[in-house]
């Protein structure tokens, strides 16, 4: 079953009011709801706020949603907003659009700084770890508004057209952060995981 | 597209604003062939791309994370209330 015709059982299942309806949407989305809110808000506190308030509210305006397309958008535009409202004074850097120069490699060696290969990461849980861990930060680094349209595309893996749905902006505007936010990311990952191409070091 | 090849150099810089577009399979095709040709000819840019795709894959392989049972059953429970009392 495709994911579009199990929300629309889901859907049918919630406006009918059927008994374990909301068990099941929280089955279904509670997990990525919580998971995004950690990536977005960063602590635990904000993340299991953020997927109580989003859950009840978004099961309840559920009710009204009749395209089961539209589903994944809804729902995070309800997440979006949940994070957003947390975000705390002088806890985020200033809000300005980065020029594309700003983010260009500097010279034929930083544009050969080799990241990990996420299909032949170390066995090693520790190593691993510090890999994933290394992409987080850099995901934390970014401002919020390249950050979740980061999360939404390439961890959510919503397409340009639902991103844009869902934080009410245009698909150009997803387009151009988007591709910002992985440049940002790129360039923290060089600095604390690259190597160069002779397999010489590069983080600190 | 220009062929001219440095990082910073405009046929770098043109494409430069394209990769994420062209990794997504997104980029127009009235400019996807002089990207192609820009990148065959240039391997600063070919490496730079190769970077990009991999941190689009490491951001992708970041491991799922659940939902702490305890909160899972206090959602549950408050829902739970919420109807009882619309009920009456």
């Amino acid at each position: 079953m495709s994911h579009v015709e199990a929300d629309r059982e889901l859907l049918d299942s919630i406006r009918r009011d059927d008994p374990g309806a909301f068990e099941e949407f929280v089955r279904r989305y509670g997990g990525r709801i919580y998971a995004f809110g950690m990536r977005v808000c960063g602590e635990r506190e904000d993340a299991k706020d953020v997927a109580q308030d989003t859950l009840m509210k978004a099961f309840r305006g559920l009710k009204k949603l009749n395209e089961p397309r539209a589903l994944r958008s809804w729902i995070y535009r309800v997440v979006a907003n949940a994070c957003l409202m947390r975000r705390r004074k002088g806890k985020y850097e200033p809000r300005r659009e980065l020029a594309l120069e700003e983010l260009m490699p500097q010279g034929v060696e930083d544009a050969e700084i080799q990241i990990p290969d996420a299909a032949a990461l170390p066995d090693d849980e520790v190593a691993r770890g510090e890999i994933h861990e290394a992409v987080h930060a850099g995901i934390r680094e970014l401002s919020p508004d390249y950050r979740l349209v980061l999360l939404l595309r390439d961890i959510e893996q919503l397409s340009t057209r639902e991103v844009a749905v869902a934080l009410e902006i245009t698909e150009g505007t997803v387009k151009m952060r988007l591709h910002r936010a992985r440049l940002m990311l790129r360039n923290v990952l060089a600095e604390r995981l690259g190597q160069a191409p002779g397999g010489r070091g590069n983080g600190s | 597209m220009s062929a001219t090849h440095a990082p910073g150099s405009r046929g770098c810089r043109e494409v430069f604003a394209l990769l994420s577009e062209y990794l997504d399979g997104e980029i127009d095709p009235a400019v996807c062939t002089g990207f192609e040709e820009h990148m065959d000819d240039c391997p600063p840019c070919q490496a730079f791309l190769e970077s990009l795709r991999r941190t689009v894959d490491l951001t992708r392989s970041l491991p799922d994370q659940e939902l702490p049972e305890e909160l899972k059953q206090e959602l549950i429970e408050t829902y739970r209330k919420a109807r009882d009392a619309e009920q009456g």
